[in-house]
């Protein structure tokens, strides 16, 4: 047998592997194994009953699709932030450079807090919004807002790295070749920041399908309309009705697990080109 | 297309890269513009190419103001050192960029481009990678596709930024004599960068000499190699000897060696530089009766088609290099500690400036 034990350069294979997926067993795959387990006490019809009533069907609409919402509004703003942030030098750079990374400091509620009140049809922007017949404030748009809030440092924190280390000459060679700004940008730039583009919506996508302090506060999380499936678990689990929260969980996870997989695969499928060894 | 550059200042913060530099590159030549890094070189290329622009100067392409003139107009193809292909393209839509990106009304047709795309990696040899990315090329293929990108716009004029500057040494040695063909073939007026004086001696119709910002000599090849305006242009050429001497009427002296001299006829007991190149030395075991310099081998590198040595001379400190060919080593069997007795065939004579 050890004669067709495979050489490597690299010592340690087995114990990394092993102990990878221990971590991963102990942190991510148990817990999320217990879920699937409690959710067995449902039958299947029962299972599907409480998975597809019209509330949880409409809450579903809503968080994945504000999700993506968000992150595709994320993926454009969030590269043209990394964009100015690499590209540009303006007194007070630093400053809006930590900015961006607020969102993932500040408590979730308080982002939310924070929100309602400007929005809102007394606060700051809600004030000239709403008399406009912009309605953000406890409706689902306000759920797109709080969503693009929180997943914005995503999509500047991965982009902006490949931005920076972008070769300059590759530019000039498509300007010496007669190509203008925008082609330049089209042909030349945007195929090299795709994969990490990708990476910033994936991230912004699924943290926002997560998200619940800043939404619940900014939604107002009516039935139908503006409650998102987060919500719909924790009021299950405030009724004692675990089992059934752990089906609308695993509904979830299921769907997000074969998003987030789509998008690996979109990935590998456009970087694979790039990525082959210099 | 001939190139003029006038008066051609630019500065970096407190560095000037160029310092009032002019320059007539006349239609249809190959220059190559030589200089230690730092030089200005390649900072004078880019201001051709209007990658960036001077100070002060202006730029005439065939007699028209050019200064001004964007990079997308100035009809440039330019050739980077570290090629800057496009990563995410294949070899053909790299060459065919520059005509894809063509506004409407001149864009060739699909049929076109394919026909011209093809007819340039076979121009440069390499046809069949056409389906290969940049990344699974070798360092020379990728130069080969940077040069066919650049000519894919028909440019009036090929701009190379040391274009074999990243590539291992006999790659580059063929590359070099492959472009020197190139353009013999295609006559398109060519200014390219380096720092290596045996690839510019080799390739370029007229060299360009460079340093500190300003231009030192330009002349051909063998002009700029035979009759070194400076000591500087001397030095960056090869190798060299340098020997503090006397001039006199036409006449250099070093120690009990005599030199007659070209010119500085009526220089009256002067201090001047003289240099001499390792290959015009010649080597004797023997007095002879003849006025030479007395020098002890310390060192022989006897690998290579010509052996050199390394010679303490036995009056002064400096170091002496000789270049003898393998018969010559042979004859003289020359070990480390032999005595020698050197005779410079020719000397380059640079009066001190404060002398003269």
């Amino acid at each position: 047998m050890a004669s067709h034990k495979q050489k490597n350069v690299l010592p340690g294979f087995n114990l990394s592997l092993g102990y990878t997926l221990l971590y991963l067993s102990l942190i991510v795959l148990i817990p999320l194994a217990a879920a699937f387990i409690k959710t067995t006490e449902f039958t299947l019809a029962e299972f599907w009953h409480v998975v597809t009533t019209p509330r949880v069907i409409a809450s579903y609409k809503l968080t994945f699709g504000a999700a993506f919402l968000a992150a595709v509004i994320n993926a454009f703003f969030g590269l043209l932030t990394a964009w100015v942030l690499t590209r540009y030098t303006f007194p007070g750079k630093k400053l809006v450079d930590a900015l961006v990374d607020l969102p993932f400091a500040l408590p979730t509620a308080v982002a939310g807090i924070a929100l309602t009140a400007v929005y809102s049809a007394n606060g700051w922007l809600g004030s000239i919004l709403e008399p406009n017949g912009i309605k953000v404030a406890f409706t689902p748009l306000g759920v797109v807002v709080a969503l693009t809030f929180i997943g914005l440092p995503f999509v500047v924190r991965t982009v902006q790295p490949v931005l920076e280390d972008l070769e300059a000459e590759t530019e000039e060679a498509a300007a010496s070749l007669g190509a203008n700004r925008w082609q330049t940008f089209r042909r030349v730039i945007l195929p090299a920041l795709w994969p990490a583009l990708l990476t910033g919506f994936a991230l912004a996508f699924a943290r926002a399908i997560g998200e619940y302090g800043s939404v619940i506060f900014i939604a107002g999380n009516m039935p139908m309309v503006s409650e998102i499936t987060p919500l719909i678990i924790i009021t299950k689990l405030e009724q004692y009705d675990y089992t059934g929260a752990t089906a609308v969980a695993v509904v979830m996870l299921v769907i997000s697990f074969l998003l987030l997989l789509s998008i690996n695969g979109l990935q590998w499928w456009s970087s694979r080109r790039n990525s082959v060894s210099r | 297309m001939s190139i003029a550059i006038r008066n051609i200042k630019k500065e970096f913060g407190s560095f000037t890269a160029l310092n009032n530099v002019s320059l007539d590159v006349p239609s249809g030549e190959l220059v190559a513009l030589l200089g230690p890094s730092g030089c200005g070189k390649t900072t004078l290329l880019r201001i051709i190419a209007g990658l960036e622009s001077p100070d002060n100067g202006s730029i005439h392409f065939h007699g028209q103001e050019a200064t001004e003139r964007d990079v997308r107009e100035r009809q440039v193809g330019f050739v980077f050192q570290h090629y800057a292909l496009f990563r995410h393209m294949t070899v053909f839509e790299n060459v065919a960029f520059g005509l894809r990106v063509r506004p409407k009304k001149t864009r060739p047709t699909e049929a076109e481009i394919h026909r011209r795309v093809h007819q340039l990696l076979e121009l440069v040899q390499l046809d069949w990678l056409a389906d290969r990315y940049p990344p699974q090329l070798s360092g020379g293929q990728r130069q080969r596709i940077a040069l066919a990108r650049a000519l894919a716009v028909e440019p009036k004029v090929l701009l190379l930024d040391e274009p074999f500057g990243a590539l291992d040494a006999k790659v580059r040695k063929d590359l070099r004599r492959w472009l020197r063909r190139l353009h013999d073939e295609l006559h398109i007026t060519s200014v390219f960068v380096t720092h290596d004086q045996e690839e510019a001696l080799e390739v370029a119709d007229r060299i360009v000499v460079m340093n500190q910002g300003r231009i030192e000599q330009i002349g051909s090849p063998q002009e700029v190699y035979d009759n070194p305006a400076s000591p500087f242009v001397y030095k960056f050429l090869g190798n060299v000897n340098q020997f503090h001497s006397r001039v006199n009427e036409g006449q250099a002296h070093i120690g009990d060696l005599a030199f007659s001299l070209n010119d500085h006829h009526s220089v009256q007991n002067s201090d001047a530089l003289a240099y001499v190149r390792p290959h015009d030395i010649d080597v004797f075991t023997q007095q002879n009766g003849q006025a030479t310099l007395h020098a002890v081998v310390s060192y022989i590198h006897a690998a290579g088609p010509l052996v050199r040595l390394e010679l303490q001379p036995v009056n002064e400190s400096d170091v002496i290099e000789a270049e003898i060919t393998r018969e010559r080593f042979r004859e003289l069997e020359l070990s480390q500690g032999s005595h020698v007795y050197l005779k410079p065939r020719t000397v380059q004579v640079f009066l001190n400036s404060k002398a003269s």
